[in-house]
């Protein structure tokens, strides 16, 4: 939004003059730029089904590739979300699926094959990057991190949760809800 | 100076930048001792409220000492006095912080147009909040330029430490406001969905008004036990019933006021399946909030009940059951707290010992630990609730 809406900065605002650490880790970094690699990936697979295909010696099969990269579009969104993990472990299981498609096409009937070998090397390195980011990612945000602790000493009523109460119960003058209108009395006859 | 700045989503570093100056006469600069993670600022570390810039200074909630005014300041401020920041810029003079709606303040959004346009009508400017808000650079930072300084802050006596007033420029009001639009009476009872530290603030507020129960609604443990300890009936939403426990509290007739402490982040599960839906949705673009606490307090309701929504919301929402609403004749209250308008009492109360809002800090840490805290608190780990940075 900030592209198309043209905003600016106002001129008297701090600018950077160094750049420090940051909350981002270099899993979740990985985890963008597989995201991104993967949305690139489902939009090639979806508008050029047809050259893939060709390219693997796989003709006839438009729909499965397309439907792959509709889950690559799926998994790629997913990963550049707050649910970053779920996207990752999407990935890796979609990984899976490649793979073993490939794998099905290696026959040695195939002209294309090495052109296939050449993309199972590929998906295989993405499937090892996407599945260090996927337990990278996991273990950094996984809530259990750090030290469970209880917090029921904490009334926040430095003279305790009856005193508050009570002092509540003898302020009305805190309340402005109006009095209800009376009904009308229409004269008889 | 450092400060913690916005370059992305949820990538918040600890950048040096260059110092706040007096740009306005009725400036001034805070050198900031204590500032703190609001739960709002998590949906811009999430990037779920559009208009933020890479290089935007984070943080809404902060306190410290004037080190510098303006010429126009006009004695209300000088060197040296201790004040807390509240979050809304106010000018003091316009028609609405004449009539105490100081969150509606008409002059202090520098950047109006662009407020006028998403929301037809723009609100006040807020402090590290968008571009729709004014763009104004945020207070988790060792300095702070305050405009409409000689209006805008609360001056707080010595002698009272930093976590018992911090919270005076946003989350204790925020709650007060939420449970002040319920008009609590000693009959009711009040439900509070989220009990992040906005809903922790408005159990306790709700119990100082008088209110015959309150029941705190969350799935996390550490959350429902530090709003037990304030006197309300815990409720998880992932162990039991939100509707059928509301209805057997309230002899099956649903708790006269709910609060939403929630906002446009619910929590997602399989269980209810609109909150996937919300998400899915919310990825697309074709959403902008996921409701569903909203949704869920509609229908539980009493007839002739309030709704007060304290919890941010960005845009559109999807699915909200009007029929409900209006057939039930509820009332919904909404608005950015009008911090000033409640200080002074709220203060007060501090001082003479009926609430200490510090009780809510989990976690006491550094600025340059910031960003690694922002990553806690969003994830909700190591029990973390509150997070307060010391410059």
């Amino acid at each position: 939004m900030s592209i198309f809406s043209k905003i600016k900065r106002s001129k008297g605002d701090p600018k950077i003059l160094r750049s420090g650490p940051s909350s981002l880790s270099s899993g979740d970094r990985l985890a963008k730029r597989l995201g991104w690699l993967g949305i690139g990936l489902g939009v090639a697979q979806l508008v050029a089904a047809g050259s893939i295909t060709r390219a693997l010696g796989m003709e006839g099969r438009e729909g499965l590739v397309r439907a792959y990269g509709a889950r690559e579009l799926a998994t790629g969104m997913l990963s550049l979300s707050t649910e970053k993990s779920l996207g990752l472990w999407g990935r890796v299981a979609g990984d899976g699926l490649d793979i073993a498609t490939l794998a099905g096409e290696l026959d040695r009937y195939n002209p294309k094959r090495a052109n296939v070998a050449g993309a199972l090397a590929l998906v295989l390195g993405v499937s090892v990057l996407d599945l260090v980011a996927a337990l990278a990612t996991t273990a950094r945000h996984r809530r259990s991190q750090g030290k469970q602790v209880s917090y029921r000493d904490r009334s926040g009523f430095p003279h305790g949760v009856k005193a508050a109460r009570d002092a509540g119960n003898r302020a009305p003058a805190a309340r402005s809800r109006p009095e209800p209108s009376r009904p009308v009395a229409f004269p008889a006859g | 100076m450092r400060a913690l700045v916005w370059h992305g989503k949820e990538d918040i570093r600890y950048d040096t930048v260059t110092d706040p100056e007096i740009e306005e006469p009725r400036d001034a600069i805070v050198k900031v001792t204590s500032c703190a993670i609001c739960g709002s600022d998590l949906h811009l570390f999430h990037n779920f409220i559009p208009a933020m810039l890479p290089g935007d200074i984070m943080g809404h909630e902060m306190m410290g000492e004037v080190v510098e005014v303006g010429h126009g300041v006009n004695g209300k401020l000088k060197k040296g006095d201790r004040i807390v920041v509240p979050f809304t810029i106010i000018c003091g003079e316009c028609d609405q912080c004449k009539s105490g709606n100081f969150s509606l303040c008409e002059r202090s959004n520098r950047k109006k147009e662009l407020g006028d346009t998403a929301y037809g009508h723009a609100a006040a400017g807020l402090f590290g909040y968008t571009h729709l808000t004014g763009g104004y650079p945020g207070g988790q930072a060792e300095y702070v330029r305050v405009p409409f300084a000689d209006a805008t802050h609360i001056k707080v006596p010595e002698g009272i430490p930093d976590e018992q007033l911090l919270f005076l420029g946003d989350i204790f009001p925020t709650g007060w406001q939420a449970a002040m639009n319920c008009d609590i009476q000693p009959t009711d009872t009040v439900a509070v969905w989220g009990c992040g530290p906005v809903g922790q603030m408005a159990i306790r507020s709700a119990i100082l008004l008088g209110a015959k129960q309150v029941v705190a609604i969350d799935c996390l443990s550490e959350r429902l036990g530090m709003a037990e300890a304030g006197g309300a009936i815990p409720l998880n939403f992932e162990e039991e019933s939100v509707i059928d426990r509301l209805n057997e509290l309230t002899d099956g007739k649903g708790p006269e006021k709910c609060i939403d402490a929630v906002g446009l982040e619910s929590h997602i599960t399989m269980y209810q399946p609109d909150t996937v839906l919300d998400r899915a949705k919310q990825m697309f673009m074709l959403e902008n909030d996921r409701p569903h606490a909203l949704r869920e307090m509609i229908y539980v309701c009493r007839p002739g009940g309030t709704i007060s929504i304290a919890g941010v919301y960005s845009g559109l929402s999807d699915n909200i059951p009007l029929g409900q609403l209006m057939n039930k004749a509820v009332t919904i209250r909404t608005g950015q707290t009008h911090v000033n308008r409640w200080t002074d009492d709220l203060l007060r109360r501090i001082e003479e010992g009926q609430i200490d809002p510090s009780f809510v800090i989990t976690h006491t840490v550094a600025l340059a630990d910031g960003p690694e805290m922002y990553k806690t608190f969003a994830d909700k780990q190591d029990s973390c609730i509150k997070v307060v940075m010391r410059p």
